[in-house]
């Protein structure tokens, strides 16, 4: 093997199973929810591997849903919910990663967000985004409208701060040697 | 004893005898983080048997324990569940920094660490080395020994010190 040759990635052929189906799908969201779809993404065109529509923040649960339940896409399953700090104005990106077991292709939704405008909830789509929504809360200080318990997962409740923002500073030491308190609401489940 | 009264000879010895029965009997409590552990685990496996400096038998509870081994890593949220831990030792009770990790957070140098465990509890014995080789963990429980003989933990000494007020830093 040519030592030159381009190692396949886990996405390396993606493109060429895909490209129909995703060009398909994003016409279809396109008709559908219109000025809802800010800006979509192609692999090849831009530096990504699987396509990233970008989303309007109050839309996001129509398109999520739809996404989700309708035939042509059925992306049933959320792999992954989280956000990046692009240091730009709106300063977030909420990334949902989607993984469609029908088809198994892959497709990258995005809203853009900033500290003071929260984001819809997922949980009435997928349960589990609860936990993952908690920890966007936690890392980056994004708020998600409709949340029933945003707390934070990772960090001691003690914390002050998000330390997964780009301004946090690395060595930003927070050390509680006492336990952290225990809501007793919590216990009663 | 003398004829005053006063006590002299005689509880020094006791002291003596105690600290040789408890230098040569220590019951570790093994808080293995990370690999670390893994080597404390050789350090206690045939090869280096540290049964044969008495300190083989492990104790998965604290209150049955007087040697705490903080073998690895300790996240900052790790660090109140350690206290804890180091809290519900008996007196006397000592600890030791197994690794780079636990005695100065090591490579970790970000938010999420403990930069040593000495933040959150007082620490007997540092063992270099990422991990520690077996001899190192062997050598430092022999220095803990001496230490041992000596009669004071580091905990002792620093609230003694506290109190005649020499202590000079606490780190």
């Amino acid at each position: 093997m040519d030592i030159n040759t381009p190692v396949p990635t886990i996405y390396g052929d993606q493109l060429e199973k895909f490209g129909e189906l995703w060009k398909k799908q994003v016409q279809t969201l396109k008709e559908k929810f219109g000025d809802a779809i800010e800006e979509v993404l192609f692999p090849k065109e831009a530096n990504t591997d699987v396509p990233i529509i970008f989303v309007q923040a109050a839309r996001i649960i129509d398109v999520l849903g739809f996404m989700k339940n309708d035939a042509g896409f059925e992306y049933g399953f959320l792999a992954d919910l989280t956000a990046t700090d692009e240091e730009s104005a709106p300063r977030f990106h909420v990334v949902y990663n989607l993984l469609s077991r029908k088809s198994m292709s892959r497709v990258r939704v995005k809203v853009r967000t900033d500290e003071e405008n929260a984001v819809p909830t997922a949980i009435s789509l997928w349960p589990a985004a609860n936990w993952a929504e908690r920890e966007v809360w936690d890392m980056f200080g994004v708020r998600f409208e409709g949340h029933p318990d945003l707390r934070r997962i990772l960090m001691d409740v003690r914390w002050e701060g998000h330390p997964l923002r780009k301004d946090y500073p690395l060595r930003g030491y927070q050390i509680f040697p006492t336990p952290e308190a225990i809501d007793p609401s919590l216990l009663n489940y | 004893m003398s004829k005053d009264g006063s006590a002299a000879y005689f509880t020094t010895r006791v002291d003596a005898v105690v600290n040789w029965a408890r230098k040569h009997s220590l019951f570790p409590l093994p808080f293995g983080t990370s690999c670390c552990g893994i080597e404390m685990m050789a350090t206690l496996c045939s090869d280096y048997d540290m049964a044969r400096f008495g300190a083989e038998a492990i104790r998965f509870s604290p209150r049955q324990a007087d040697l705490l081994i903080v073998a690895g890593i300790i996240n900052a949220k790790m660090a109140p569940v350690l206290k804890t831990v180091y809290d519900q030792m008996s007196e006397p009770k000592w600890v030791m920094s197994f690794g780079a990790c636990a005695s100065s957070g090591g490579i970790f140098n970000v938010y999420s660490v403990t930069q040593g465990i000495d933040t959150v509890i007082p620490v007997d014995v540092y063992v270099p080395g990422c991990p520690p080789a077996p001899e190192g963990v062997l050598h430092s429980l022999i220095r803990l020994q001496e230490q041992i003989q000596k009669g004071e933990t580091v905990a002792q000494r620093r609230e003694r010190q506290s109190r005649a007020g020499t202590l000079k830093s606490i780190t």
